[in-house]
Parts: C-alpha cells; structure tokens; sequence
C-alpha cells in the first residue's frame, strides 16, 4: 500500500483519484467481462480475444498520472487506455465485433485499434514490436520541443524479443522522454517467467541499459499511480527512459479459447485474493471515501452503461466488401 | 555532371532544406558522413538533432522512423547496405506498412537500401530485396536507374504520405551522371519511363539493369532491331498502363532484372501483360534475371550470377527472330 499524506485536502484528492480509478478499472472489467463471457460465447466477438483481468490497475494507475497529450502505446491487456482518452465502450465493442463503427472499421480486431488524434498508437502481434516505435515518437517529441512523453506497455514475454532491447537501448542512449511499462503477469501464453529469462525481474534489466527501473504492486492501483508520476517526472524532466516493472499476474487464459490448464490453481486462488478492484474498494471503505451503497451505485452505473453500449455496437453494420481496397495508400483513402 | 550519388544528396539536402520535419536517421550516417558518404556534411550543416547516428539497431532505425512518422515527421532511415533490411523486416512491413489501412494513421516515412551486386561485396553486401517488400500492401518501392531520377524520386519519396522503400543502386553511386536541372523538381512515384524507343521489342526493366538494357538495344540496333527500354522507376505501386503499352507497341517482351528468378518483378510483369494484352503479343515473354543463388563473391563466379548486356542481347536475338 502506498503512503498518503494525512492532511485533509491530501485525503479529498486521494479520494477522489480512487474514485477515478475505481471508475476505470470497474468499467474496463465489465467491458472486457462482456466481450469474453457473453459476446464471445454468443459468437458475435470473433477471432482474439485477450483480456486485461486483473490488471487493470496498471493501465489506470499509470494513464491517470499521464498528461491528455502524452502518446500512449497500450499493450492488449491496457483497454483503459481507451476509456481514459475518452472512447465511448460501444466503439470498442463494435471494434471487437468487427463493426464499421469499431476504431478500424473492421480492418483489425479487438485491441489492435489506435487513433493520434488521442495519442493512442495501435500494436500489431508481435507486441514488442511497439517499443522501437514508442523510442521514435519520443524522438519526435523531443524534436519538436514538446514536454510530452511516450508511456509504452508490454508484457513480460515481450522483454524476450530483440525489438524490445533495439528500441530501450536506442531510447537510453538517446536519452529519450519515454516511461517503458512492463505487465509483468508472469505467463507469456502458456510459458512461466522462469522459462522466459534468467533474471528475476524485468527491472532488472534496467542497469543494464542505463536506466532507472523500479518495481511496484501492480494490483495497487494508487501505487502505481505514484510510480508510475516518478517515471513520468523522471522522462519529462529531459533525464532519459525509466523502465517501470509492475507485478500483477493474468488471471485468464492467453486468450479466450485458452483455459490456461497449465497455470497451477494455487497461482489463480492466491491472486484471486489480491484483485485490484475488490482491493481498491476496500481501502476506500476504511477510508471513508466511499460507502457501501454508493459502491453498488457505480457498478449499477456501469452496467448499465455497458449494456447501453453494446446495444449501440450491435446496430452497427458491418463494412461493406465494396470499401475493401480502400486506405492502403493515401491515394486510395476514402473518396 | 552530377553523379546518381550526388543526385540522392542533392535531394535529401534540398528537403532537409525546405522542410523542418525532414531528418535522417542512420549508422554512421552523421559525423562519419554515411557509409557511401551520401550524408556527408550533413551533420555539419543540419546538427545532430536532424542527422541522428543510431546503434547497430535495424529494427530500431526502422521502428524509430516509424513512430517518428506517426508523429508527422518525415523521417529518412540509412539501412547501411539493402541485405540488412531482412533485421528491420517486421517494422516495415508488420508496422509501417499497415498503420493506414489498419486504423488511418499516416506513415510518412523513407527507407534508403544501397542495393545491388558488380562491387564485389559477396552474399551480404550486394543484395536486392525489392520483392520482399513489393508484395507488402501499404509500402511505395522505388528503384532509380538515373541521376535525374534519383534526385526527382528521393524527393518524393520524402513528400510522400507513405512509406516508400528507395532502392538505390550502389554501382550506379559514381558511375552514373548527368546535367541536372537548377530548380527543385519532383518524379512522380508510381510512372514508369520509356527509356529508349524502339518498334521490335521491348525490354522491362528497372535500377541499374536499364542501363544494360540501353546497352543491349545499341549492339541489337547495329544488327537491325529497333528495341524499346521501359524503366519502371517504381515497383510498386506498378505503372501496368506502361508496362501494357510497350508490349503492345512492339508485341514481344523480354523481362530484366539483376534481383533472382524465382519469385522476382519479372513473375508480376508477365502476369500482368498476358492478362491484359495477350492477343497482342508474338512471342512468349522471355525473362534474363540472376539464377536462384545467393550472391557469390569471388569475381568469375559473381560475373557468371549477374545479368549483363551479352546476356541480353543473346535472349533479344531469339526474341527478335522469334
């Protein structure tokens, strides 16, 4: 748990971040919940389905503490950072349900999606492949002048691949202002962190680059917050990248096809106990910043919300095969 | 007379000029001036903010350019020598190539790839992975054969809302020159050029293959065959308006290009012209292109791997006779 400060506007602002976060991190699980448990199931969310479940606390900790103009490159278990940016639920659900109304007009699928008129840049499969991406963007910020910072996520098996050190060797040695944001739930797919690396913690290999890294709860949601504003101060005061490692673990398969057998029960009971969510609203019931009743208000809320939103996703058409040439190249943007 | 080399310099330099977001990214490509010392003085003039010296990091330069692009830049990656592109290949063609079609993001980007064998640089230095990238929708691939448009495709390659891969042949760097205009000027991406008119048949090409093309058509003039040379400038997107005119003109083909067979331009360019203009042509297309191998090294045998005039004129005689 992180330390607050014990005066009484400190506390109305605490309080009122946690109820912030508790918005997010409930919405972002019911969105999900609704996509793999109901849609999925019903067949109307075809292909991929991968969900953040039990992390929600990194992308809502760390993107609350971000600036509207810092560019985030979100991984596949960060849909928060699109409810954060303001994406209305139902254009993420027609997006997972291949509609024209999804962030891609059906080109992509469920959390392949960006758009940078938010600063959202889109991942492709192979995740690591955003870090290289994420150096270049803080390269531009740099270049222009701006205070702004690129916040890029990936996951623990992520660290594996060659573009990951390419693109956080290039960036410390540039000194570029980018915050680096490890999920580390400790499966890649169905492979244990032990048979990923050699080294205990992804932080770990922060020295190694030349970068500060730090580790932190990444089922506390306000820890991360406050981790997540030494990263940014760090990189948005000019002194180069900061590799923030948060420890959480999936509390699902890979994807929804996946009933992860190969994940030892305890793993998931232990971890269960430690959700984000339920973890967050207790401190704010022994806190004051909040009651029981008004608990069970915002999840009615958001409920309702996300009913109303697929509902709106469900109307959306899909594309038309005619518009299937269009947008490869400038030339061929839609006339 | 200004060499293909100089013509590439000119170019990024008058852009660097002209637009603020243009900068270049590279190995070596700052204080040492570039491998090939395209981009030398550029540092000098433009600091190391706009001429960035990078790691041994391919994927970087490429993922870095990309993101950079996304951001409204105009990035201009150096990959050193082309064969080194294969370490950048899931940036480019994964990242780059898709942002648009995917989710409407712009990638306005350029790679630079010297390519091409005759240096004597052996299996990784000498190169040309064009195809690699030509069957990748949402990139622009370029390869100049001339000064002129070397200069006139850099550029717009720079001012292109794409990412465009710009072939630049290493043999043609200082081998190859020409008066260029004063002012500044643009070739369009995607045009082809007739390179040398001719009525009997036509050799396609493109990069530094047109200029054995034009030496092949000179020997076969003298024996009486008048021989059009079509340079494709860009490989994708393909003039095929061009590329079905000459066939029509002259009714037989020939196909080169110094990159391997199988799998090669040559492949897309015979599709292309008997889907279109079949009944037109006297001949079957024939193709003169590097076997299926790697690029050896040593001289005989890299002489022995690559297309060349006499090459060519062997094939145009049958062609010509057919």
């Amino acid at each position: 748990m992180s330390t607050l400060p014990a005066t009484t506007t400190d506390s109305r602002e605490q309080a009122e971040l946690a109820r912030k976060c508790l918005y997010y991190m409930r919405l972002m699980r019911e969105v999900e919940d609704r996509i793999e448990r109901k849609l999925y199931r019903q067949g109307k969310v075809l292909g991929g389905v991968y969900v953040g479940r039990g992390q929600e606390a990194i992308p809502v900790g760390s993107i609350l503490r971000a600036e509207a103009d810092d560019v985030l490159f979100p991984s596949h278990r960060d849909m928060a950072a699109f409810l954060i940016r303001g994406v209305p639920p139902g254009r993420i659900l027609a997006q997972y349900m291949g509609r024209v109304d999804g962030l891609t007009r059906g080109r992509d699928g469920n959390m392949h999606m960006g758009d940078m008129n938010l600063k959202i840049v889109a991942i492709i499969s192979a995740l690591a492949a955003t870090v290289p991406v994420a150096a270049g963007a803080a390269m531009a910020l740099r270049y222009r002048g701006s205070r702004n910072i690129a916040m890029c996520y990936f996951g623990d098996g992520s660290t594996s691949l060659g573009h990951w050190h390419e693109g956080v060797n290039l960036a410390a040695v540039q000194k570029l202002p980018v915050v680096w944001i490890c999920n580390n739930n400790q499966y890649a797919y169905s492979t244990p962190l032990s048979a990923q690396m050699a080294c205990e913690n992804v932080a770990d290999r922060g020295p190694a680059y030349g970068m500060p890294s730090e580790i932190v709860d990444g089922n506390d949601v306000l820890a991360v917050h406050e981790a997540a504003g030494r990263a940014i101060d760090h990189a948005r005061s000019g002194a180069g990248p900061y590799l923030l490692e948060c420890k959480t673990f999936r509390m699902t398969g890979h994807s929804a096809h996946d009933a992860a057998h190969y994940v030892p029960a305890e793993l998931f009971e232990e971890w269960g106990k430690r959700d984000p969510i339920v973890r967050l609203e207790s401190r704010m019931l022994d806190e004051g910043w909040i009651d029981n009743g008004e608990l069970e208000a915002v999840r009615a809320s958001i409920r309702r919300e996300v009913d109303e939103a697929v509902e709106w996703a469900d109307r959306s058409p899909y594309p038309d095969p005619a518009t299937l040439l269009e947008g490869v190249y400038e030339e061929a943007e839609r006339r | 007379m200004t060499t293909y080399l100089e013509a590439i310099r000119q170019g990024l330099w008058e852009e660097m000029e002209r637009d603020q977001n243009v900068f270049l990214l590279g190995e070596d490509i700052g204080v040492y001036g570039g491998a090939f010392k395209v981009t030398e003085g550029f540092y000098e003039r433009f600091g190391e903010k706009r001429v960035v010296d990078t790691p041994i990091s391919e994927a970087a330069i490429a993922g870095a350019a990309t993101g950079a692009a996304l951001m409204g830049l105009r990035p201009v990656a150096e990959m050193q020598f082309a064969d080194f592109i294969s370490c950048a290949f899931d940036q480019i063609v994964n990242f780059a190539a898709k942002c648009r079609y995917r989710w409407g993001a712009p990638v306005p980007m350029v790679v630079r790839a010297p390519s091409g064998g005759g240096v004597h640089g052996g299996p990784f230095h000498s190169q040309n992975p064009e195809m690699w990238f030509v069957r990748t929708p949402g990139l622009k691939v370029v390869a100049p054969a001339t000064a002129y448009d070397a200069k006139g495709l850099i550029k717009a390659a720079i001012r292109d809302n794409d990412p465009v891969l710009f072939f630049e042949h290493k043999a043609l760097y200082r081998r190859v020159k020409e008066e260029l205009p004063g002012g500044d000027y643009t070739v369009p991406i995607g045009k082809a050029r007739v390179a040398r008119e001719g009525r009997d048949l036509s050799i396609i090409t493109y990069g530094a293959m047109v200029w054995t093309a034009l030496e092949a058509a000179e020997t076969l003039a003298g024996e009486g065959a008048s021989v059009e040379v079509l340079d494709l400038r860009t490989l994708l997107p393909l003039d095929r308006e061009a590329v079905c005119e000459t066939a029509k003109k002259t009714s037989k083909v020939l196909l080169l290009h110094e990159d391997t067979r199988t799998g090669g331009m040559a492949g897309e360019l015979a599709a292309t012209i008997t889907e279109s203009v079949f009944e037109y042509l006297d001949a079957p297309i024939v193709r003169v292109t590097a076997p299926d191998t790697p690029v050896p090294f040593s001289p005989p045998l890299e002489e022995a791997f690559l297309p060349n005039a006499a090459k060519v004129v062997e094939k145009a005689r049958w062609l010509y006779r057919y």
